[in-house]
């Protein structure tokens, strides 16, 4: 028996709700990702808000979560040797592939945590320590749930600690009834950008017509193909060059992506930013407003579909 | 001196002062270290004389010689193995290439393979020296391959290294070991929250830093307020100008249209040079 439950998204299969889950990337850092996505926390009614960029995140300056949980993050080790019962034998240092340990000293930056010294010490004075490397977040704000992280600075894991961001928003939906899940992603295309894309239904990239936006889009597509992902762009701030416009939307004609909105430049974006408000709520009247009511409008007939 | 241009949020113009900075000194190597979405090569158009794989490796296990002890996906910290009563499955995408499956399997059924996960590529554009990487789409591990490029390096250059976006490993893998770091914020909120961040990565490598602030104009004064509570120094300011952008985004480094800016980069180098 299939029921919907919503003129938008989301279904109820023999009793469970299926959550549809999109992804926000980019490619290139700057494009708009969290401008956009805190518009659509605005424009959906009941979907979880995740920011998948756990070590520069900043929706969360946008939607003002108040915090009810609390995680550690504890993923990675460090090697510790004892000094006062090491015999300097070296063989640490030799074995360790990660070149962390010089004269029995090892360096908690390049340590990877593998645990081969360790296991190589002959006279077992190496002991890996667990260390925290970041918090996770439940909260709530007054558009929704929201699943959000902060690594500690400088740290490694942070696709893993996306893989707890996403954990996270999943419970958090099928706890509140909540058919969407809107990821705001890393930029870039590796550890943590994969992480932000496993299992979701469609990846949203938000390009900008600079050289630069349209390698990084491309780039981002061949990652989004590479996971059977299908895929969306937008078109930010499209007026700063039009000609380099027309050539994304050619180029994702061609390679059959639709192109679901273009975004005009409007500074007023930036004051939005300032005010610590989501532009179509600071702006709603504004061009750059109802573009995004339209893209995120034609985004969502594509989830469901 | 070696000098990494750095700045937390994404889209700030690391790209466009790595670059307009190296067109404005003599005797500059580039090395980009956004492996994931390397941009420098896009301004400089450089010829490229060399492009070579950079592997890692991953465990291969012979299955006549393994008893499905699991003492090797015990060990791996990263769950790149995993041991069914029958069979072995490795995830090389996982495997960090430790070497300590291999140390732990007491049956020796475990060798190493190579696999690629990226290519480096030389070159030189606009006279500039240009070493970058690039990570093949659908690999996670950016950080060997930006310790490859980073292996590229030539001592007597001034190196100027272009570090990804964020303030995880992959910033601390291209920060680390340099001399100074530049760090490109915009005056916005955003700017300033990741700039904190990395503030705080760089104070924990004890790597010294200066402030540019790019697109100023916009946005507000607090990046300014930071700075000076913080006693960070802001060597430069780059206005928000249509020209400029309208530059970048034809790929084109604005300090070949606007020269006046070439003495400003090379004083801001000279004045980090002295202070060495």
């Amino acid at each position: 028996m299939e029921r919907k439950v919503s003129e938008n998204v989301g279904y109820t299969t023999e009793g469970n709700v299926m959550v549809k889950k999109i992804t926000v990337l980019s490619g290139k850092g700057g494009t708009g990702k969290t401008s956009l996505t805190a518009s659509f926390a605005v424009l959906t009614q009941h979907a979880v808000l995740t920011d998948c960029d756990v070590d520069a995140p900043d929706l969360h300056m946008l939607l003002k979560p108040e915090i009810l949980e609390t995680q550690e993050f504890k993923a990675s080790r460090v090697a510790v040797i004892d000094q006062d019962t090491c015999v300097q034998c070296g063989k640490c240092e030799e074995n360790c592939r990660f070149g962390a340990i010089e004269k029995q000293v090892v360096d908690p930056i390049l340590c990877e945590g593998c645990g081969v010294c360790a296991y190589i010490c002959p006279v077992a004075t190496i002991e890996l320590e667990k260390r925290v490397s970041g918090y996770a977040y439940i909260s709530k704000t007054k558009y929704g749930p929201m699943s959000h992280a902060l690594l500690n600075p400088g740290e490694e894991n942070s696709g893993k600690l996306v893989a707890l961001v996403r954990q996270n928003a999943k419970k958090v939906a099928e706890k509140d009834n909540c058919e969407l899940i809107v990821n705001d992603g890393p930029p870039g295309i590796g550890c943590p950008v994969i992480a932000s894309l496993g299992g979701v239904d469609m990846g949203l990239i938000v390009t900008e017509p600079t050289l630069s936006g349209i390698h990084d889009m491309e780039r981002a597509l061949g990652l989004l193909n590479h996971f059977k992902i299908p895929a969306l762009v937008c078109v930010n701030k499209y007026d700063i060059n039009e000609e380099n416009t027309s050539r994304i939307v050619e180029f994702c004609e061609s390679n059959g992506v639709e192109v679901v909105g273009k975004i005009p430049f409007d500074p007023i974006v930036t004051e939005a930013m300032v005010a610590g408000k989501p532009i179509v709520e600071y702006a709603p009247k504004s061009n750059v407003s109802k573009a995004i009511e339209e893209l995120w409008e034609r985004t969502l007939e594509q989830i469901v579909t | 001196m070696i000098i990494t241009v750095a700045s937390g949020k994404g889209g700030t113009g690391k790209t466009t002062v790595a670059v307009n900075m190296a067109l404005s000194l003599e005797n500059v190597q580039l090395l980009d270290c956004d492996v994931e979405e390397p941009n420098s090569h896009i301004l400089l158009q450089p010829t490229i004389t060399e492009t070579k794989p950079v592997c890692t490796k991953f465990p291969v296990i012979s299955e006549d010689l393994c008893d499905y002890c699991r003492k090797c996906s015990k060990f791996c910290a990263y769950n790149a193995l995993f041991v069914a009563p029958k069979t072995v499955m490795v995830f090389p995408q996982l495997c960090h290439s430790c070497g300590g499956c291999v140390l732990v399997c007491p049956n020796n059924a475990i060798t190493e393979k190579e696999r690629q996960i990226g290519v480096i590529k030389k070159g030189e554009g606009k006279g500039v020296e240009i070493v970058y990487g690039e990570i093949d789409v659908g690999e996670a591990m950016a950080v060997p391959l930006i310790r490859a490029v980073k292996n590229e390096m030539k001592d007597d250059k001034n190196v100027i290294i272009d570090a990804p976006p964020g303030t995880a490993c992959s910033l601390v893998a291209s920060v680390h070991k340099t001399d100074f770091c530049i760090l490109v914020t915009e005056p916005t909120p955003f700017g300033l929250h990741d700039l904190k961040i990395t503030v705080q990565v760089l104070k924990n490598l004890g790597v010294p830093m200066g402030v540019i602030v790019n697109c100023a104009g916009l946005g507000d004064r607090k990046v300014y307020e930071y700075c000076e509570k913080e006693n960070i120094p802001l060597l430069m300011e780059i206005p928000f100008s249509k020209r400029i952008a309208e530059l970048y985004s034809r790929g084109v480094p604005f300090v070949t249209q606007m020269p006046e800016w070439k003495e400003k980069f090379q004083k801001m180098w000279d004045t980090l040079q002295r202070g060495m």
